[in-house]
Protein backbone atom coordinates (compact mmCIF):
# COMPACT_ATOMS: atom_id res chain seq x y z
CA UNK A 1 0.00 0.00 0.00
CA UNK A 2 1.44 2.78 -0.96
CA UNK A 3 -0.55 5.56 1.02
CA UNK A 4 1.09 4.39 3.99
CA UNK A 5 4.93 5.45 2.74
CA UNK A 6 3.25 9.22 2.98
CA UNK A 7 2.37 9.46 5.76
CA UNK A 8 3.65 12.42 7.78
CA UNK A 9 2.07 12.00 11.01
CA UNK A 10 -1.04 13.26 12.24
CA UNK A 11 0.21 16.73 12.72
CA UNK A 12 0.67 16.95 8.64
CA UNK A 13 -3.46 17.68 8.04
CA UNK A 14 -2.74 17.45 4.16
CA UNK A 15 -4.23 14.65 2.48
CA UNK A 16 -2.05 13.04 -0.08
CA UNK A 17 -3.50 13.26 -3.49
CA UNK A 18 -3.98 16.13 -5.84
CA UNK A 19 -2.69 19.65 -4.29
CA UNK A 20 -5.82 22.01 -3.45
CA UNK A 21 -7.98 18.60 -2.32
CA UNK A 22 -7.21 18.68 0.89
CA UNK A 23 -7.55 21.98 1.54
CA UNK A 24 -11.00 22.14 0.00
CA UNK A 25 -11.93 19.47 1.53
CA UNK A 26 -11.09 21.31 5.28
CA UNK A 27 -13.39 24.01 3.77
CA UNK A 28 -16.14 22.12 3.27
CA UNK A 29 -16.28 20.65 6.83
CA UNK A 30 -15.20 23.98 8.29
CA UNK A 31 -18.55 25.36 6.60
CA UNK A 32 -20.83 22.27 7.61
CA UNK A 33 -19.35 22.72 11.06
CA UNK A 34 -20.28 26.26 11.48
CA UNK A 35 -23.56 26.15 9.74
CA UNK A 36 -24.42 22.60 12.36
CA UNK A 37 -23.73 24.66 15.45
CA UNK A 38 -25.47 25.65 18.13
CA UNK A 39 -24.55 28.67 19.79
CA UNK A 40 -25.32 28.61 23.68
CA UNK A 41 -25.05 30.85 26.33
CA UNK A 42 -26.63 31.91 29.55
CA UNK A 43 -29.93 33.68 28.97
CA UNK A 44 -29.39 37.96 30.15
CA UNK A 45 -30.30 38.65 33.70
CA UNK A 46 -33.19 40.02 32.95
CA UNK A 47 -34.98 37.27 31.35
CA UNK A 48 -34.21 35.18 34.37
CA UNK A 49 -35.89 37.52 36.58
CA UNK A 50 -39.24 37.66 34.79
CA UNK A 51 -38.83 33.67 34.36
CA UNK A 52 -37.73 32.33 37.26
CA UNK A 53 -38.18 34.70 40.44
CA UNK A 54 -41.48 37.02 39.56
CA UNK A 55 -43.85 34.18 39.40
CA UNK A 56 -42.77 32.81 43.15
CA UNK A 57 -42.64 36.15 44.39
CA UNK A 58 -46.48 36.93 43.23
CA UNK A 59 -47.69 33.66 44.70
CA UNK A 60 -45.87 34.71 47.82
CA UNK A 61 -47.51 38.24 48.17
CA UNK A 62 -50.48 36.71 47.38
CA UNK A 63 -50.96 33.96 49.94
CA UNK A 64 -49.80 36.99 52.90
CA UNK A 65 -52.85 39.03 51.32
CA UNK A 66 -55.09 36.29 51.72
CA UNK A 67 -53.76 35.79 55.47
CA UNK A 68 -53.79 39.38 56.57
CA UNK A 69 -57.74 39.26 54.92
CA UNK A 70 -58.55 36.68 56.65
CA UNK A 71 -57.73 38.45 59.84
CA UNK A 72 -58.41 42.27 58.40
CA UNK A 73 -62.15 41.23 57.39
CA UNK A 74 -62.36 39.15 60.67
CA UNK A 75 -63.10 35.29 58.70
CA UNK A 76 -61.24 34.25 61.72
CA UNK A 77 -61.38 36.46 64.30
CA UNK A 78 -59.51 34.35 67.65
CA UNK A 79 -55.12 35.17 67.50
CA UNK A 80 -54.58 31.86 69.26
CA UNK A 81 -56.24 29.90 66.82
CA UNK A 82 -54.58 32.60 63.38
CA UNK A 83 -51.87 34.93 64.55
CA UNK A 84 -51.97 37.59 61.71
CA UNK A 85 -48.93 38.21 59.52
CA UNK A 86 -47.30 41.39 61.29
CA UNK A 87 -47.67 39.10 64.84
CA UNK A 88 -45.17 36.20 63.17
CA UNK A 89 -43.10 38.68 61.69
CA UNK A 90 -42.59 40.79 64.80
CA UNK A 91 -42.15 37.55 67.05
CA UNK A 92 -39.36 36.76 64.55
CA UNK A 93 -37.80 40.15 64.39
CA UNK A 94 -37.95 39.78 68.55
CA UNK A 95 -35.89 36.63 68.33
CA UNK A 96 -33.60 38.71 65.90
CA UNK A 97 -32.59 41.26 68.45
CA UNK A 98 -32.76 38.73 71.27
CA UNK A 99 -29.80 37.52 69.10
CA UNK A 100 -31.66 33.94 69.16
CA UNK A 101 -32.71 33.49 65.38
CA UNK A 102 -29.64 32.50 63.83
CA UNK A 103 -28.81 30.19 67.27
CA UNK A 104 -32.38 28.52 66.54
CA UNK A 105 -31.55 28.10 62.94
CA UNK A 106 -27.78 27.08 63.59
CA UNK A 107 -28.54 24.37 65.76
CA UNK A 108 -31.18 22.24 63.27
CA UNK A 109 -28.76 23.41 60.33
CA UNK A 110 -25.41 21.98 61.59
CA UNK A 111 -27.62 19.03 62.49
CA UNK A 112 -29.13 18.40 59.43
CA UNK A 113 -25.94 18.93 57.34
CA UNK A 114 -23.57 17.30 59.51
CA UNK A 115 -26.41 14.17 59.48
CA UNK A 116 -26.81 14.30 55.60
CA UNK A 117 -23.08 14.41 55.42
CA UNK A 118 -22.61 10.88 57.60
CA UNK A 119 -25.32 9.71 55.48
CA UNK A 120 -23.65 10.31 52.23
CA UNK A 121 -20.50 8.50 53.91
CA UNK A 122 -23.24 6.10 54.65
CA UNK A 123 -25.27 5.74 51.19
CA UNK A 124 -22.81 5.96 48.61
CA UNK A 125 -21.10 2.41 49.15
CA UNK A 126 -24.06 0.73 49.89
CA UNK A 127 -25.83 2.10 46.84
CA UNK A 128 -23.05 1.00 44.99
CA UNK A 129 -22.91 -2.09 46.55
CA UNK A 130 -26.48 -2.79 45.71
CA UNK A 131 -26.20 -1.60 42.03
CA UNK A 132 -22.81 -4.00 41.60
CA UNK A 133 -23.20 -6.69 43.60
CA UNK A 134 -25.85 -9.06 42.41
CA UNK A 135 -26.10 -11.15 45.89
CA UNK A 136 -26.29 -7.96 47.54
CA UNK A 137 -29.28 -6.27 45.62
CA UNK A 138 -31.91 -9.45 45.62
CA UNK A 139 -30.92 -9.43 49.65
CA UNK A 140 -31.28 -5.89 50.78
CA UNK A 141 -32.63 -4.20 47.28
CA UNK A 142 -36.32 -4.43 48.33
CA UNK A 143 -35.74 -3.77 52.24
CA UNK A 144 -34.11 -0.69 51.20
CA UNK A 145 -36.92 0.20 48.66
CA UNK A 146 -39.17 -0.89 51.50
CA UNK A 147 -37.61 1.48 54.17
CA UNK A 148 -37.77 4.88 51.89
CA UNK A 149 -42.00 4.14 52.29
CA UNK A 150 -41.27 4.27 56.01
CA UNK A 151 -42.02 7.77 58.03
CA UNK A 152 -38.38 8.30 59.66
CA UNK A 153 -40.69 9.33 62.90
CA UNK A 154 -41.15 5.82 63.29
CA UNK A 155 -37.67 5.75 64.56
CA UNK A 156 -37.59 8.05 66.67
CA UNK A 157 -39.04 6.35 70.20
CA UNK A 158 -36.47 3.58 69.32
CA UNK A 159 -33.63 5.98 68.93
CA UNK A 160 -34.44 6.90 72.19
CA UNK A 161 -34.78 4.24 74.01
CA UNK A 162 -31.32 2.63 72.27
CA UNK A 163 -29.53 6.02 72.30
CA UNK A 164 -30.63 8.64 74.87
CA UNK A 165 -31.59 12.38 74.58
CA UNK A 166 -28.51 13.20 72.66
CA UNK A 167 -27.00 14.80 69.79
CA UNK A 168 -26.12 11.09 68.46
CA UNK A 169 -30.47 10.35 68.75
CA UNK A 170 -30.88 12.74 66.43
CA UNK A 171 -28.18 11.60 64.14
CA UNK A 172 -29.41 8.13 63.96
CA UNK A 173 -33.09 9.27 63.08
CA UNK A 174 -31.31 11.07 59.92
CA UNK A 175 -29.52 8.83 58.69
CA UNK A 176 -32.18 6.29 59.07
CA UNK A 177 -34.31 8.50 56.94
CA UNK A 178 -31.30 10.02 54.53
CA UNK A 179 -29.35 6.74 53.82
CA UNK A 180 -32.22 4.93 51.84
CA UNK A 181 -33.12 7.69 48.98
CA UNK A 182 -29.20 8.26 48.77
CA UNK A 183 -28.32 4.91 48.18
CA UNK A 184 -31.60 4.08 45.89
CA UNK A 185 -31.03 7.12 43.93
CA UNK A 186 -27.37 5.54 42.80
CA UNK A 187 -28.77 2.62 42.17
CA UNK A 188 -31.57 3.60 39.68
CA UNK A 189 -28.60 5.79 38.38
CA UNK A 190 -26.41 3.10 37.55
CA UNK A 191 -29.72 1.30 35.74
CA UNK A 192 -30.23 3.75 33.91
CA UNK A 193 -26.31 4.10 31.96
CA UNK A 194 -26.99 3.27 28.62
CA UNK A 195 -25.12 0.03 27.88
CA UNK A 196 -23.83 1.59 24.99
CA UNK A 197 -21.34 3.61 27.05
CA UNK A 198 -20.30 -0.03 29.03
CA UNK A 199 -19.44 -1.23 26.04
CA UNK A 200 -17.92 1.73 25.16
CA UNK A 201 -15.94 1.62 28.14
CA UNK A 202 -14.81 -1.96 27.41
CA UNK A 203 -13.34 -1.62 24.20
CA UNK A 204 -11.37 1.04 25.64
CA UNK A 205 -10.11 -1.21 28.49
CA UNK A 206 -11.98 0.25 31.09
CA UNK A 207 -13.32 -2.85 33.47
CA UNK A 208 -13.67 -3.44 36.61
CA UNK A 209 -13.29 -1.03 38.97
CA UNK A 210 -12.02 1.07 36.14
CA UNK A 211 -15.11 1.11 34.50
CA UNK A 212 -17.09 1.75 37.71
CA UNK A 213 -14.65 4.76 38.51
CA UNK A 214 -14.57 6.07 34.57
CA UNK A 215 -17.84 5.10 32.97
CA UNK A 216 -19.97 3.58 35.70
CA UNK A 217 -20.19 6.19 38.52
CA UNK A 218 -20.17 9.52 35.71
CA UNK A 219 -22.66 8.03 34.15
CA UNK A 220 -25.17 7.50 37.14
CA UNK A 221 -24.35 11.14 38.49
CA UNK A 222 -27.89 12.79 37.78
CA UNK A 223 -29.84 9.73 39.23
CA UNK A 224 -27.26 10.20 42.38
CA UNK A 225 -27.71 13.73 42.39
CA UNK A 226 -31.44 13.15 42.58
CA UNK A 227 -31.13 10.81 45.10
CA UNK A 228 -28.92 13.90 47.13
CA UNK A 229 -31.86 16.17 47.10
CA UNK A 230 -34.50 13.77 48.03
CA UNK A 231 -31.76 12.58 51.10
CA UNK A 232 -31.44 16.11 52.01
CA UNK A 233 -35.50 16.38 52.02
CA UNK A 234 -35.22 13.32 54.53
CA UNK A 235 -32.97 14.18 56.45
CA UNK A 236 -34.29 17.68 56.98
CA UNK A 237 -37.78 15.93 58.06
CA UNK A 238 -36.70 13.09 60.18
CA UNK A 239 -34.48 16.17 61.79
CA UNK A 240 -37.61 18.42 62.37
CA UNK A 241 -39.75 14.99 63.68
CA UNK A 242 -36.78 13.96 66.20
CA UNK A 243 -36.50 17.31 67.63
CA UNK A 244 -40.35 17.90 67.96
CA UNK A 245 -40.92 14.49 69.74
CA UNK A 246 -37.53 14.54 71.67
CA UNK A 247 -37.37 18.47 72.74
CA UNK A 248 -35.04 18.38 75.72
CA UNK A 249 -33.37 21.43 77.34
CA UNK A 250 -29.44 20.20 77.07
CA UNK A 251 -30.43 19.80 73.38
CA UNK A 252 -30.07 23.52 72.82
CA UNK A 253 -33.20 24.75 70.60
CA UNK A 254 -33.37 23.90 67.23
CA UNK A 255 -36.82 24.84 64.97
CA UNK A 256 -38.24 21.66 65.73
CA UNK A 257 -37.87 22.49 69.44
CA UNK A 258 -38.99 26.16 69.19
CA UNK A 259 -42.49 24.77 67.66
CA UNK A 260 -42.75 22.32 70.50
CA UNK A 261 -41.98 24.95 72.92
CA UNK A 262 -44.51 27.52 71.05
CA UNK A 263 -47.25 24.39 71.24
CA UNK A 264 -46.65 23.83 75.12
CA UNK A 265 -46.67 27.72 75.73
CA UNK A 266 -49.77 27.78 73.75
CA UNK A 267 -47.80 31.05 71.55
CA UNK A 268 -49.47 30.38 67.66
CA UNK A 269 -47.31 33.33 67.11
CA UNK A 270 -44.38 31.35 67.86
CA UNK A 271 -45.61 28.24 66.23
CA UNK A 272 -46.08 29.92 62.76
CA UNK A 273 -42.83 31.33 63.22
CA UNK A 274 -41.04 28.11 63.71
CA UNK A 275 -43.10 26.73 60.86
CA UNK A 276 -42.38 29.33 58.44
CA UNK A 277 -38.63 29.02 59.25
CA UNK A 278 -38.49 25.57 58.80
CA UNK A 279 -39.92 25.93 55.68
CA UNK A 280 -37.77 28.20 54.35
CA UNK A 281 -34.32 26.87 55.42
CA UNK A 282 -35.60 23.88 53.71
CA UNK A 283 -36.34 25.74 50.73
CA UNK A 284 -32.95 27.74 50.97
CA UNK A 285 -30.86 24.71 51.57
CA UNK A 286 -32.09 22.94 48.48
CA UNK A 287 -31.60 26.50 46.35
CA UNK A 288 -28.26 27.18 47.62
CA UNK A 289 -26.85 23.67 47.15
CA UNK A 290 -28.78 21.09 45.31
CA UNK A 291 -30.59 22.85 42.70
CA UNK A 292 -27.05 24.27 41.43
CA UNK A 293 -25.89 20.89 41.73
CA UNK A 294 -28.60 19.44 39.33
CA UNK A 295 -28.32 21.86 37.26
CA UNK A 296 -24.78 22.11 36.58
CA UNK A 297 -24.96 18.20 36.12
CA UNK A 298 -27.68 18.49 33.58
CA UNK A 299 -26.56 21.33 31.95
CA UNK A 300 -22.86 19.93 30.97
CA UNK A 301 -24.78 16.98 29.41
CA UNK A 302 -26.93 18.64 27.53
CA UNK A 303 -30.01 17.36 29.41
CA UNK A 304 -31.63 20.93 30.54
CA UNK A 305 -34.09 22.22 27.78
CA UNK A 306 -33.92 25.80 28.54
CA UNK A 307 -37.66 27.23 28.42
CA UNK B 1 4.18 2.57 12.84
CA UNK B 2 4.36 0.90 9.26
CA UNK B 3 7.54 -0.35 9.98
CA UNK B 4 7.10 -1.78 13.50
CA UNK B 5 4.12 -3.54 12.44
CA UNK B 6 6.72 -5.24 9.44
CA UNK B 7 9.20 -5.38 12.01
CA UNK B 8 7.41 -7.14 14.07
CA UNK B 9 5.85 -9.61 11.67
CA UNK B 10 8.87 -10.70 10.26
CA UNK B 11 9.06 -12.62 13.94
CA UNK B 12 5.36 -12.92 14.78
CA UNK B 13 3.67 -15.24 12.36
CA UNK B 14 0.00 -13.83 13.61
CA UNK B 15 0.83 -10.22 13.48
CA UNK B 16 0.70 -10.96 9.92
CA UNK B 17 -3.13 -10.42 9.95
CA UNK B 18 -4.19 -7.26 11.83
CA UNK B 19 -7.39 -9.75 12.42
CA UNK B 20 -7.42 -13.12 11.01
CA UNK B 21 -11.22 -15.02 11.31
CA UNK B 22 -11.38 -18.51 11.18
CA UNK B 23 -14.27 -20.59 10.37
CA UNK B 24 -15.99 -18.81 12.93
CA UNK B 25 -19.81 -19.64 13.85
CA UNK B 26 -21.97 -18.08 16.34
CA UNK B 27 -25.34 -18.87 17.81
CA UNK B 28 -27.67 -17.37 20.33
CA UNK B 29 -30.20 -19.37 22.36
CA UNK B 30 -33.41 -18.32 20.87
CA UNK B 31 -37.10 -19.43 21.78
CA UNK B 32 -37.43 -21.97 19.04
CA UNK B 33 -34.26 -23.66 20.25
CA UNK B 34 -30.57 -21.95 19.26
CA UNK B 35 -30.52 -20.02 16.27
CA UNK B 36 -27.40 -20.29 14.23
CA UNK B 37 -26.19 -16.28 13.49
CA UNK B 38 -22.79 -16.85 11.86
CA UNK B 39 -21.94 -19.59 9.90
CA UNK B 40 -18.40 -20.90 9.29
CA UNK B 41 -16.44 -17.23 8.75
CA UNK B 42 -13.40 -16.92 7.40
CA UNK B 43 -11.78 -13.41 6.52
CA UNK B 44 -8.35 -12.06 6.98
CA UNK B 45 -7.52 -8.50 7.55
CA UNK B 46 -4.32 -7.80 6.03
CA UNK B 47 -2.06 -5.07 8.10
CA UNK B 48 -2.95 -1.69 6.62
CA UNK B 49 -5.84 -3.03 4.68
CA UNK B 50 -9.60 -1.36 4.43
CA UNK B 51 -12.32 -4.10 4.27
CA UNK B 52 -15.62 -3.41 3.98
CA UNK B 53 -18.39 -6.24 5.34
CA UNK B 54 -21.68 -5.73 3.23
CA UNK B 55 -24.82 -7.30 3.86
CA UNK B 56 -28.60 -6.94 4.39
CA UNK B 57 -30.40 -7.13 7.99
CA UNK B 58 -30.11 -10.47 9.65
CA UNK B 59 -26.26 -11.27 8.17
CA UNK B 60 -25.31 -10.54 11.28
CA UNK B 61 -22.65 -8.00 10.38
CA UNK B 62 -22.64 -6.36 13.92
CA UNK B 63 -22.31 -9.62 16.03
CA UNK B 64 -18.97 -10.50 13.82
CA UNK B 65 -18.30 -7.23 14.70
CA UNK B 66 -18.40 -7.55 18.12
CA UNK B 67 -16.61 -11.19 17.84
CA UNK B 68 -13.73 -9.49 16.55
CA UNK B 69 -13.53 -6.75 19.55
CA UNK B 70 -13.95 -9.31 22.14
CA UNK B 71 -17.08 -8.07 23.68
CA UNK B 72 -18.53 -11.37 23.09
CA UNK B 73 -16.99 -15.09 22.24
CA UNK B 74 -17.76 -16.94 19.30
CA UNK B 75 -19.44 -20.32 19.42
CA UNK B 76 -16.92 -21.99 17.50
CA UNK B 77 -13.74 -21.18 15.32
CA UNK B 78 -10.89 -18.66 16.71
CA UNK B 79 -10.27 -15.06 16.01
CA UNK B 80 -6.89 -13.61 16.45
CA UNK B 81 -6.08 -9.92 16.45
CA UNK B 82 -2.96 -7.88 16.44
CA UNK B 83 -3.61 -6.18 19.96
CA UNK B 84 -7.09 -4.82 21.09
CA UNK B 85 -8.80 -3.22 18.64
CA UNK B 86 -10.47 -0.42 18.70
CA UNK B 87 -14.35 0.01 17.85
CA UNK B 88 -16.61 3.13 16.49
CA UNK B 89 -20.32 3.20 16.60
CA UNK B 90 -23.03 3.95 14.88
CA UNK B 91 -23.75 6.04 17.53
CA UNK B 92 -21.35 8.07 18.92
CA UNK B 93 -20.95 6.68 22.02
CA UNK B 94 -18.76 9.63 23.54
CA UNK B 95 -19.10 10.39 27.44
CA UNK B 96 -21.45 13.51 27.78
CA UNK B 97 -19.91 14.15 30.86
CA UNK B 98 -16.43 15.09 29.65
CA UNK B 99 -15.30 17.54 26.79
CA UNK B 100 -14.67 16.41 23.45
CA UNK B 101 -10.95 17.04 24.23
CA UNK B 102 -11.17 14.79 27.53
CA UNK B 103 -13.26 11.33 25.95
CA UNK B 104 -9.94 11.68 23.94
CA UNK B 105 -7.78 12.05 26.59
CA UNK B 106 -9.71 9.29 28.91
CA UNK B 107 -8.88 6.77 25.94
CA UNK B 108 -5.61 7.37 26.23
CA UNK B 109 -4.94 7.42 29.72
CA UNK B 110 -6.72 3.96 29.82
CA UNK B 111 -3.99 3.10 27.27
CA UNK B 112 -1.18 4.02 29.72
CA UNK B 113 -0.24 7.09 28.64
CA UNK B 114 1.33 9.54 30.88
CA UNK B 115 -0.17 12.54 31.92
CA UNK B 116 2.18 15.04 30.64
CA UNK B 117 1.98 13.51 26.72
CA UNK B 118 -1.85 13.14 27.08
CA UNK B 119 -2.45 17.10 26.12
CA UNK B 120 -0.60 17.24 23.01
CA UNK B 121 -1.73 14.00 21.90
CA UNK B 122 -5.10 15.19 22.01
CA UNK B 123 -4.21 18.01 20.29
CA UNK B 124 -2.61 16.20 17.67
CA UNK B 125 -5.89 13.84 16.82
CA UNK B 126 -8.06 16.88 16.80
CA UNK B 127 -6.13 18.23 14.53
CA UNK B 128 -6.19 14.94 12.50
CA UNK B 129 -10.00 14.92 12.59
CA UNK B 130 -9.59 18.63 11.79
CA UNK B 131 -11.49 19.81 15.13
CA UNK B 132 -8.02 22.12 16.27
CA UNK B 133 -10.72 24.01 18.53
CA UNK B 134 -12.70 21.84 19.72
CA UNK B 135 -10.87 20.28 23.04
CA UNK B 136 -13.34 21.99 25.27
CA UNK B 137 -16.44 21.87 23.68
CA UNK B 138 -18.85 19.71 24.96
CA UNK B 139 -20.37 17.02 23.15
CA UNK B 140 -24.20 18.33 22.96
CA UNK B 141 -22.52 21.68 21.48
CA UNK B 142 -21.34 19.19 18.39
CA UNK B 143 -23.04 18.53 15.44
CA UNK B 144 -23.67 14.86 14.28
CA UNK B 145 -20.68 14.35 11.88
CA UNK B 146 -18.23 16.60 14.34
CA UNK B 147 -19.10 13.90 17.38
CA UNK B 148 -18.57 11.29 14.88
CA UNK B 149 -14.67 13.24 13.96
CA UNK B 150 -14.19 13.38 17.59
CA UNK B 151 -15.42 9.48 18.20
CA UNK B 152 -12.72 8.94 15.52
CA UNK B 153 -10.25 10.61 17.05
CA UNK B 154 -11.16 8.35 20.49
CA UNK B 155 -10.61 5.58 18.52
CA UNK B 156 -7.53 6.54 17.07
CA UNK B 157 -6.43 7.24 20.60
CA UNK B 158 -5.98 4.18 21.66
CA UNK B 159 -3.41 3.32 18.87
CA UNK B 160 -5.08 0.31 17.59
CA UNK B 161 -3.90 -1.73 14.41
CA UNK B 162 -7.15 -2.68 13.54
CA UNK B 163 -9.94 -0.28 13.63
CA UNK B 164 -13.48 -1.44 13.81
CA UNK B 165 -16.50 0.15 12.53
CA UNK B 166 -20.21 -0.52 13.01
CA UNK B 167 -22.20 1.92 10.30
CA UNK B 168 -20.77 4.87 11.82
CA UNK B 169 -22.51 7.06 9.22
CA UNK B 170 -25.67 5.11 9.04
CA UNK B 171 -26.99 8.19 10.85
CA UNK B 172 -25.36 11.16 9.25
CA UNK B 173 -27.02 13.21 6.30
CA UNK B 174 -26.08 12.71 3.07
CA UNK B 175 -23.83 15.68 2.71
CA UNK B 176 -21.85 15.08 6.02
CA UNK B 177 -21.81 11.57 5.07
CA UNK B 178 -20.13 12.32 2.06
CA UNK B 179 -17.07 14.61 3.69
CA UNK B 180 -16.85 11.95 5.97
CA UNK B 181 -15.78 9.33 3.56
CA UNK B 182 -13.09 11.62 2.10
CA UNK B 183 -12.00 12.08 5.57
CA UNK B 184 -11.55 8.67 6.53
CA UNK B 185 -9.87 7.77 3.51
CA UNK B 186 -7.15 10.79 4.53
CA UNK B 187 -7.04 9.69 7.82
CA UNK B 188 -6.55 5.14 6.81
CA UNK B 189 -3.82 6.68 4.27
CA UNK B 190 -2.05 8.91 7.22
CA UNK B 191 -2.10 6.78 9.97
CA UNK B 192 -1.79 3.34 8.14
CA UNK B 193 -4.51 1.87 10.28
CA UNK B 194 -5.97 -1.20 8.84
CA UNK B 195 -10.22 -1.07 8.76
CA UNK B 196 -13.09 -3.44 8.82
CA UNK B 197 -16.05 -1.39 8.41
CA UNK B 198 -19.30 -2.92 8.29
CA UNK B 199 -22.40 -1.20 6.24
CA UNK B 200 -25.66 -2.41 4.24
CA UNK B 201 -24.91 1.23 2.07
CA UNK B 202 -23.51 -0.40 -1.48
CA UNK B 203 -22.22 2.76 -2.41
CA UNK B 204 -20.15 3.25 0.50
CA UNK B 205 -19.03 0.01 0.68
CA UNK B 206 -17.47 0.72 -2.99
CA UNK B 207 -16.13 4.12 -1.99
CA UNK B 208 -14.50 2.78 0.60
CA UNK B 209 -12.99 -0.02 0.49
CA UNK B 210 -9.76 -2.21 -1.05
CA UNK B 211 -11.68 -5.58 -0.55
CA UNK B 212 -15.90 -5.44 -0.42
CA UNK B 213 -16.96 -8.92 1.39
CA UNK B 214 -20.87 -9.68 1.26
CA UNK B 215 -22.28 -11.42 3.61
CA UNK B 216 -25.32 -13.40 2.90
CA UNK B 217 -28.12 -13.29 5.81
CA UNK B 218 -29.51 -15.79 8.25
CA UNK B 219 -26.80 -17.34 9.01
CA UNK B 220 -24.56 -15.18 7.89
CA UNK B 221 -21.84 -16.55 5.21
CA UNK B 222 -19.16 -14.93 3.08
CA UNK B 223 -21.21 -14.61 -0.08
CA UNK B 224 -18.72 -13.34 -2.26
CA UNK B 225 -15.84 -11.27 -2.17
CA UNK B 226 -15.21 -8.25 -4.78
CA UNK B 227 -11.13 -6.54 -4.63
CA UNK B 228 -11.68 -2.44 -5.75
CA UNK B 229 -8.78 -1.21 -7.20
CA UNK B 230 -10.40 1.76 -8.43
CA UNK B 231 -7.48 4.32 -7.18
CA UNK B 232 -8.21 6.64 -4.19
CA UNK B 233 -9.38 9.58 -3.96
CA UNK B 234 -12.63 8.04 -5.26
CA UNK B 235 -15.74 9.78 -5.28
CA UNK B 236 -19.85 7.90 -4.21
CA UNK B 237 -20.61 9.16 -8.18
CA UNK B 238 -17.41 8.30 -10.06
CA UNK B 239 -18.52 5.55 -12.62
CA UNK B 240 -16.43 2.69 -11.76
CA UNK B 241 -17.90 3.08 -8.36
CA UNK B 242 -21.24 2.95 -9.74
CA UNK B 243 -20.39 0.36 -12.07
CA UNK B 244 -19.22 -2.42 -9.61
CA UNK B 245 -21.97 -1.13 -7.16
CA UNK B 246 -24.40 -2.07 -9.44
CA UNK B 247 -22.91 -5.56 -9.84
CA UNK B 248 -22.76 -6.13 -5.96
CA UNK B 249 -25.84 -4.88 -5.31
CA UNK B 250 -27.69 -7.61 -8.35
CA UNK B 251 -25.86 -10.23 -6.35
CA UNK B 252 -27.05 -8.81 -2.78
CA UNK B 253 -30.61 -8.42 -4.30
CA UNK B 254 -30.31 -12.31 -5.20
CA UNK B 255 -29.29 -13.39 -1.84
CA UNK B 256 -32.15 -11.49 -0.28
CA UNK B 257 -34.52 -12.64 -2.93
CA UNK B 258 -33.96 -16.77 -1.68
CA UNK B 259 -35.38 -15.69 1.69
CA UNK B 260 -38.20 -15.28 0.26
CA UNK B 261 -38.65 -18.58 -1.73
CA UNK B 262 -39.58 -20.81 0.89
Amino acid sequence: MASTETSTGPTGGIAPGPAGAGDELAGVEAGLDALESTASGRPPLRRTLIDKVLPPVVAVALILVVWQALISFKVVDDPSKLPSPSAVWDEVHEAWLRGDLLGYIWTSVSRGLLGFLFALALGTPLGLLVARVKFVRAAIGPILSGLQSLPSVAWVPPAVIWLGLDNSMMYAVILLGAVPSIANGLVSGVDQVPPLFLRAGRTMGATGLKGTWHIVLPAALPGYVAGLKQGWAFSWRSLMAAEIIASFPDLGVGLGQLLENGRNASDMSMVFEAILLILVVGIAIDLLIFSPLERWVLRSRGLMVRS
Amino acid sequence: MATTTLAKAADDEAVRHAARIEHVSKSFAGPAGAQLVLDDISLDVAPGEFVTLLGASGCGKSTLLNLVAGLDAPSSGGITTDGRPALMFQEHALFPWLTAGKNIELALRLRGVPKADRRARTEELLALVRLKGAYGKRVHELSGGMRQRVALARALAQDSRLLLMDEPFAALDAITRDVLHDELTRIWAETGVSVLFVTHNVREAVRLAQRVVLLSSRPGRVAREWTVDIPQPRRIEDAPVAELSVEITEVLRGEIRRHGQH
